[in-house]
């Protein structure tokens, strides 16, 4: 896939967010490249979840700007759009992954249906492609075809969070937002998934932005690292050096406190 | 008292019937006060003007209890005046129980003219069915609605479906089109099938059979929808669009029978499968009462005029 590398896909500039008195989010700005895939770490209530929920307009933030690279017309600030628009970017070049699948998936619906709703969204009115469609990115993301008519509540967490990716490439998007991908999976299950997403990001050309607590999904993810404290972001760097040359005293007590097996 | 003129104020007096029953005087015409009414016909304005989305409005407590028509009856009082001719259908049936009771409440309210007939009929209230009869720009039709919101099933937040609306977002249709293909083969839906209006809302035409969609594309008549409980007003206006959903491999279809209706040998209407005894047995006949009893005396028309041309060989 050619990747354009001349711009940023998305530039964020000093965003703040506060609920009430506590500020969730101060000051955050960076940068992400196509193709790039990049790790929000932190502990639980440091403003990772805020972040990527004002970086995916699902909830807008107090100041600052989220700049989403659009085809034809460059960098735009996705809350100058309208509604329509960042909606249709949102099931189009956009994807999001959710920690709990239910949140995620329509759980009443057959995952064929599932994986098709983009499509249908977008005005794909032929019941045999959208079907095909399906069948190829079942398959792709390593769940039977022969299940295609089964719905979700049948299928085990890790095929869920599969299926949800599924349903959110089906569009080909250009950056996909995932909050805590692998959490609540067994340790096997989170090895496969991880290396699914892996094995996507990288044939895909995909950009993403990883939310999680777990240093070893973004030590084998992530090109590069973003350390997140009390809605600062304290350090960010390449994820290697980030992980074995860690600077601030907080990022040192984070790779510090995992345990080695 | 009325303030609203009809359109279609012609004498029907050979058609239909006063029955002699006294107006109760207790209720105000049509038994809404003239405040609800007005009320109403904002929103049904409001609903002509943009064909297809649901307009809010503040349904009343009904002397019926929700599920029977209190919405359809609350559109129906508001447009309805002293020289309307009314008929009330239920499942296609002039004497089926709620057609009756609702059919009786608008005579001891308003005292208009009563009629079974579908062409003499100024405001036709109905509950599943469409007449077979083409309607005309002088009728209006009322539908009684229980759920107005054709994506309730699959997406229950009522703030997500109004914006799905607002953007005209209609991917989730499909979705529901998508699982009965996958299930069953083939569209499943039989009733209450979803349609497009004027290109830009999609609407729920009420549990009328799918058989009876196409009738509402192009309809010469008005057709206003209202759902009391969840307080609710939509209308199709006269030559509209109306267009129901399907996927190019899976075209929308409407139903069709191998016999004709037992009665009147209609193969064109909508047939009820009727059981006749314990061994089996069942025939097909029209849903459309009026109909069927308009193709039955055609048939003996038929019948005499060929006896009277067979007796005058002898």
């Amino acid at each position: 896939m050619p990747v354009d590398t001349q711009s940023p896909i998305l530039r964020v500039t000093g965003l703040n967010k506060s609920y009430g008195e506590r500020a969730a989010l101060i000051d955050a700005s960076f940068e992400l490249w196509p193709g790039e895939v990049l790790a929000i770490v932190g502990e639980s209530g440091s403003g990772k979840t805020t972040l990527l929920n004002a970086l995916a307009a699902r909830d807008k933030p107090d100041s600052g700007s989220v700049e989403f690279h659009i085809k034809d017309s460059g960098l735009t600030d996705i809350f100058k759009m309208t509604e329509a628009q960042r909606r249709l970017l949102a099931r189009t070049d956009w994807g999001f992954v959710h920690q709990n699948s239910a949140d995620g998936l329509r759980m009443e619906v057959s995952a064929g249906a599932n994986v098709g709703e983009r499509l249908m969204a977008l005005g794909q009115r032929h019941y045999g492609k959208i079907r095909a469609t399906a069948c190829d990115w079942l398959a792709r993301v390593e769940i039977d075809p022969a299940r295609i008519d089964d719905l979700p509540r049948h299928f085990s967490g890790g095929m869920r969070q599969r299926l949800q990716i599924a349903r959110n490439l089906v569009t080909q998007p250009r950056l996909v937002f995932m909050d805590e991908p692998t959490s609540g999976l067994d340790v096997s299950v989170q090895a496969k998934l991880l290396d699914l997403l892996r094995q996507l990001t990288q044939h895909l050309g995909l950009a993403s932005i990883i939310v999680t607590h777990d240093l070893a999904v973004a030590r084998l993810l992530a090109h590069r690292m973003i350390v997140m404290r009390r809605g600062c972001i304290v350090e960010t760097g390449l994820t290697d050096q980030l992980l074995d040359d860690p600077q601030h005293p907080y990022t040192q007590l984070l790779v510090s406190s995992v345990l080695q097996p | 008292m009325l303030k609203i003129n009809h359109p279609s104020e012609t004498s029907t007096e050979t058609l239909t019937s006063h029955e002699n029953q006294a107006v109760d005087q207790h209720f105000n015409f049509a038994y809404l006060d003239e405040r609800t009414k007005r009320m109403i016909r904002r929103a049904i304005l409001k609903a002509v003007a943009i064909p297809g989305y649901q307009v809010p409005f503040g349904s009343r407590e009904m002397p019926l209890p929700y599920g029977w028509g209190t919405g359809g009856i609350q559109v129906t009082a508001s447009v309805i005046g002293p020289h309307d001719v009314l008929k009330v259908i239920d499942q296609g049936s002039d004497d089926t129980v709620n057609a009756v009771n609702i059919r009786r409440f608008f005579q001891r309210t308003t005292n208009v003219a009563i009629t079974t007939q579908t062409k003499a009929a100024t405001l036709i209230q109905t509950r599943h069915r469409i007449p077979e009869m083409a309607l005309t720009e002088d009728q209006i039709i009322i539908y009684q609605v229980p759920v107005p919101e054709p994506m309730q099933r699959l997406e229950p937040r009522e703030r997500e479906t109004r914006s799905l609306h607002g953007l005209s977002e209609y991917g989730l249709m499909h979705v529901k089109l998508y699982e009965d293909i996958a299930r069953y083969g083939h569209i499943a839906t039989t009733y209450d099938y979803p349609v497009l209006v004027n290109n830009r809302y999609v609407m729920a035409p009420s549990p009328i059979p799918k058989f009876d969609n196409p009738k509402m594309h192009m309809n010469p008549a008005l057709q206003l929808f209202g759902a009391g409980r969840e307080k609710r007003i939509y209308a199709v206006p006269p030559y509209t669009s109306v267009e129901s959903l399907g996927f190019d491999d899976y075209p929308f279809e409407i139903q069709r029978w191998d016999a004709p209706c037992e009665i009147c040998g209609s193969r064109d209407s909508f047939l009820d499968e009727v059981v006749t005894d314990d061994q089996g047995g069942r025939i097909f006949v029209c849903s459309d009462s009026d109909y069927c009893e308009t193709e039955q005396s055609k048939l003996e028309a038929s019948a005499v005029s060929t006896a009277q041309l067979v007796s005058k060989d002898d």
